[in-house]
């Protein structure tokens, strides 16, 4: 049972250790290459032209004057990608945000781009192109989106999810309902019942690696791309439709990777410098600023939440509901959704309901960060609990546990759960010095919990053995910090040899089947299995030479720690076969020996996580500093346990800059004001404690370790946990993220009044 | 086309001359024209550290120096941080303690690191995490990062 | 017969309905007959779904069997980061 993903306890011997991974050298020493980082010969210098306004018809794209400019090699705009996509929404959706066709729908919306031989004359080439607009009315707000009269931002776009189907165009885009039981009789058999609102700011994913890339495209339809990418095959999917490609003819190469948390999930620009890469017959290399970065890729949603909670006074929530409005940006997208799904999924509830609005506002199109969507309704959520929990004076820990969901728990998105994380994070929190550790003058303390899905996908892996029994593992899902160290230790594991004599490769898109990317916290969950798979496949050919070399039937032979091994007493004058004594004599028992897994990772294990916090308050300035912080969550099982604690300290640093200082701020103008890592502040080493770890291992049953995924549920509680220890300390709640200074200083003063 | 100037200069102790315009910063000449692609641009405005080397042993944003400036001066990038085959120990240490995650801050905060170690060869936690705030790192909270540059710190001081 | 629960956005395309009775063994055979009794649901599916069988989401794998009896939800697909 090679392919068997079911969940089978084991003494491991090389999972769970912590070795240097084996991409460390190059890059402590410079040598990883990122997006930016090659060069062909005779390549051009790509820029793009990005619209100034929020919202604007495009009346005329004049490019003849840059066109003549010496040196310029080629001239796009949206009539050099023609409309291909065949009525696929999404993918038209992408081509539009690519570059802008009739109107130009956020600031920073990309309108035209140029090549030429340098950067200077590209950026001389900018300023020759003219474009005439006609100025639109905007709407950057989600809540004023949605008044009847807002400016429409896509006419195309008609409420998906209520029927009838509406008649006219709107900008809510989806409405989402999830639930079970009756809310209203929940609400009336409450002795108490709370009902909040709650604002959060968009914020950026933030990787420090602009995206960059690399193209080059021939008049024979034949491509390359290299690019920085969470997932180089649906890149390759997309670009080649966008472009009218074969898929086959585009060979895509993922970088190494600055950085992505879902925002490299997307295509941006890559099509573009395809497009002006087959118009010039040259190599492309186009680099964004980070100013672009900021005005026209993947920030996360801002939100308007209501959260209502019921409860009888012994602690059980009787109902919960939430009406959840996030902004998708210009384009429709599934966060609201998303919010609506993740609200209530750590408690157990009888009566539920959560209603999303996925709205259109005139910003960048909207895309996945980090359990996309889950942190603003855990920061709605989990601040009312704390709420709820003071009202009938019960120790907010002690509430989550008593409605803590558990196996068994109908999931407030439908399915029920299996075996879960929940309640036994919050247990540790319990147990957790940092619960009776003192606080000083000032201080606070707070603490949330936050749940992601996690999920699989297609996934393709190759494992081939070399001649002197090394072992070369070659998987499509991007590293995106790690993953080739966990992989590595797994086919080790599966194989029985030293991790030392595993070599961990990233195939580019012409070497291995399709791969779906490495989001959802998938990487380690699914090119994990797929490397399980590929190494059972290995072992069974591995059997069949060793069967061969003793001329005996094959099942005699078992492997066992690296080698194999006749079985029974007529063969124990044959002294076992390791993997480097049948890869030495691979030639003459049947050639190569590899082995191969192509499968759809379904079945990954949901995910839960409790933090905790402590926070100092200055009492003049209203400045925040987090003094400890500690994130407890289940791994499942933690492969490498170095990169499963990076994981739940990045996102848990990522959730504290969101929680404290991260937003974008839009002018009554619609244009971005704070597009720069000076205005658009996030942590730095002096604002941010140790981030202590607690890894807890509750196996998801539907794979072979155990494994559930880890890179995204640390960035859900903090808001919350922050939240909930600025009120611990001012007795003020705070309903609007970020809670910067001015914010915290005018919740105080409007208490005092 | 205007005509580039000819700057002389030391790149990790190699004699090192190259024609640049004058508006370009040290961060293009290294990237672009001297093929030393492991300082990165993140930002482009001195916000983000990616690109850090020391000039005359002075920690600065080389997006924020001309490639003239370095007309007769030192320069130090990641690339020669390392004694040949042998690692300067903060490498090891940011491989040891998995000080990095994506990677792409690595070697700024390397650079910026050394600089510390250089002028305080036993900082506090305070001290690192002062030194090192001009460097953004997304992926790893700085946690790992500060107890590998403390745990360089030890090691140098036993030397 | 399976009782299959609607939830999001997936309700309006069975008419608001909570759930729906659909007879399956595996889930290709559970999407085909959902849009041959609810011609909207087509949209949906192109968006892109997921099916829960007593409580393991399935994406993509459509040979996935049903048991008789199982809890069977139909979700709308999730991206993560």
């Amino acid at each position: 049972m090679a392919d068997d993903p079911k969940f089978k306890n084991r003494k491991f011997k090389a999972v769970g250790t912590r070795p240097p991974r084996p991409d460390g050298l190059d890059k402590v020493t410079g040598r990883a290459k990122y997006g930016a980082d090659t060069f062909a010969p005779g390549q051009l210098v790509a820029l793009v032209l990005r619209s100034p306004h929020a919202h604007a018809q495009i009346k005329r794209i004049d490019t003849s004057k840059a066109e003549k400019l010496k040196g310029v090699k080629a001239v796009i705009t949206s009539k050099d990608l023609p409309d291909v996509t065949n009525g696929d929404r999404d993918l038209y959706d992408t081509l539009e945000n690519c570059l802008a066709r009739d109107r130009a729908l956020y600031d920073g919306h990309a309108v035209a781009a140029v090549a030429a031989i340098d950067e200077l004359t590209a950026r001389k080439a900018l300023k020759l192109i003219r474009v005439t607009y006609k100025v639109l009315p905007h709407v950057t707000d989600v809540d004023a989106a949605m008044k009847p009269g807002a400016p429409i931002v896509q006419p195309r776009v008609y409420t998906r999810g209520v029927s009838p189907k509406p008649k006219s165009p709107s900008n809510v885009a989806k409405v989402s309902e999830f639930g079970h039981g009756d809310v209203e009789a929940g609400f009336k058999a409450a002795d108490v019942v709370v009902e909040k609102s709650y604002k959060t700011e968009q914020t950026h994913q933030g990787y420090i690696e602009p995206h960059a890339c690399l193209a080059s495209v021939g008049p024979d339809g034949h491509g390359e791309l290299w690019v920085t990418t969470q997932g180089h095959f649906v890149y390759r999917n997309t670009c080649a439709a966008l472009l009218g490609m074969d898929v086959a003819k585009l060979k895509v190469t993922a970088s190494e990777i600055g950085g992505g948390f879902g925002g490299k999930t997307h295509v941006w620009m890559e099509p573009i410098a395809l497009a002006l890469s087959r118009k010039a017959n040259r190599p492309v290399k186009l680099e964004m600023t980070r100013d672009e970065v900021f005005r026209s890729t993947g920030p996360t949603s801002s939100t308007s939440i209501d959260v209502k909670i019921g409860v009888k006074k012994n602690g059980t929530i009787t109902a919960a509901s939430a009406e959840l409005r996030y902004q998708d940006g210009a384009f429709p997208g599934i966060w609201a959704m998303l919010g609506a799904m993740t609200a209530y999924a750590c408690y157990d509830l009888k009566n539920v309901k959560t209603i999303g609005y996925d709205v259109l506002v005139n910003r960048p199109k909207v895309a996945a960060y980090r359990a996309p969507s889950a942190p603003m309704a855990a920061f709605a959520v989990e601040s009312t609990i704390n709420e709820v929990a003071a009202k009938i004076g019960m120790d907010p820990v002690d509430f989550r546990i008593k409605n803590a969901a558990k196996e068994g728990t109908k999931s407030s998105y439908g399915p029920t759960y299996g075996p879960i994380g929940i309640g036994p994070t919050l247990a540790a929190v319990k147990k957790h010095p940092h619960m009776r550790g003192k606080l000083g003058k000032n201080q606070g303390r707070g603490m949330a919990c936050g749940f992601w899905f996690n999920f699989g996908g297609e996934t393709c892996t190759d494992l081939n053995i070399g001649v002197d029994g090394t072992v070369t593992l070659t998987v499509g899902t991007v590293d995106v910090g790690g993953a080739r160290a966990s992989l590595s230790l797994i086919a080790a594991e599966e194989l029985g040899i030293p991790y030392e004599r595993v070599k961990c490769n990233i195939a580019d898109t012409g070497s291995l089947g399709h791969n779906h990317m490495t989001d959802g916290s998938r990487g380690t969950f699914s090119s994990g299995m797929s490397t399980i798979f590929a190494a059972r496949h290995a072992i069974e050919e591995l059997c069949q030479r060793a069967a061969n070399t003793w001329e005996i039937p094959v099942k005699d032979v078992v492997w066992h720690e690296g080698n194999a091994i006749a079985k029974g007493k007529k063969h124990k004058q044959l002294q076992p076969l390791s993997l480097g004594d049948l890869a030495a004599g691979s030639e003459n028992t049947g050639g190569p020996i590899a082995g191969h897994s192509q499968i759809v990772a379904d079945g990954a294990g949901v995910s839960f996580a409790s933090h905790i916090c402590d926070i100092e308050v200055d009492p003049e300035t209203s400045a925040t500093k987090v003094v400890r912080y500690t994130v407890i969550q289940d791994a499942g099982k933690a492969i490498h346990p170095d990169y499963v604690e990076g994981q739940f300290q990045g996102g848990a640093a990522q959730g504290i800059g969101w929680a404290l200082n991260e937003e974008y701020i839009y002018g009554d103008d619609g244009r971005l004001q704070n597009p720069g890592f000076l205005d658009y502040r996030i942590p730095v080493c002096s604002d941010l404690p140790f981030i202590d770890t607690q890894i807890l291992e509750i196996p998801n049953p539907n794979h072979p370790y155990g494994i559930r995924g880890v890179g995204e549920t640390s960035i859900v509680p903090p808001l919350a946990a922050i939240g909930n220890a600025l009120s611990d300390i001012t007795g003020v709640r705070m309903t609007h993220v970020p809670m910067s200074p001015p914010r915290i200083r005018k919740a105080i003063k409007e208490k005092q009044a | 086309m205007m005509a580039g100037t000819l700057v002389s200069t030391m790149i990790n102790g190699d004699a090192t001359e190259f024609v640049c315009q004058t508006g370009e910063t040290l961060l293009e000449v290294l990237r672009n024209r001297l093929g030393l692609t492991g300082s990165k641009e993140g930002c482009g405005t001195g916000d983000c550290g990616a690109c850090s080397v020391t000039l005359d042993g002075r920690l600065v944003c080389s997006c924020l120096v001309l490639g003239v400036e370095a007309q007769g001066r030192e320069v130090g990038t990641v690339e020669g941080l390392a004694d040949g085959d042998s690692l300067h120990p903060l490498q090891s240490n940011f491989i040891k303690h998995a000080a990095l995650q994506c990677g792409i801050c690595t070697p700024g905060f390397l650079i910026a690191s050394k600089a510390l170690l250089d002028r305080n060869s036993n900082p506090t936690d305070e001290e690192i995490r002062f030194a090192l705030a001009g460097n953004l790192c997304r992926c790893t909270g700085y946690d790992k990062i500060v107890r590998a540059v403390r745990a360089t710190a030890t090691e140098l001081r036993k030397k | 017969m399976l009782k299959v629960c609607l939830s999001g956005p997936l309700k309006s395309a069975a008419d608001g309905a909570a759930s729906v009775l659909i007879s399956a063994a595996t889930i290709r055979e559970l999407l085909r007959e959902l849009v041959k009794q609810y011609p909207q649901m087509q949209i949906q599916l192109d968006d892109g779904i997921a099916v829960s069988v007593n409580g393991d989401i399935f994406r993509d794998n459509w040979s996935q069997e049903i048991p008789e009896g199982a809890e069977v939800f139909l979700l709308p697909r999730i991206q993560g980061g």
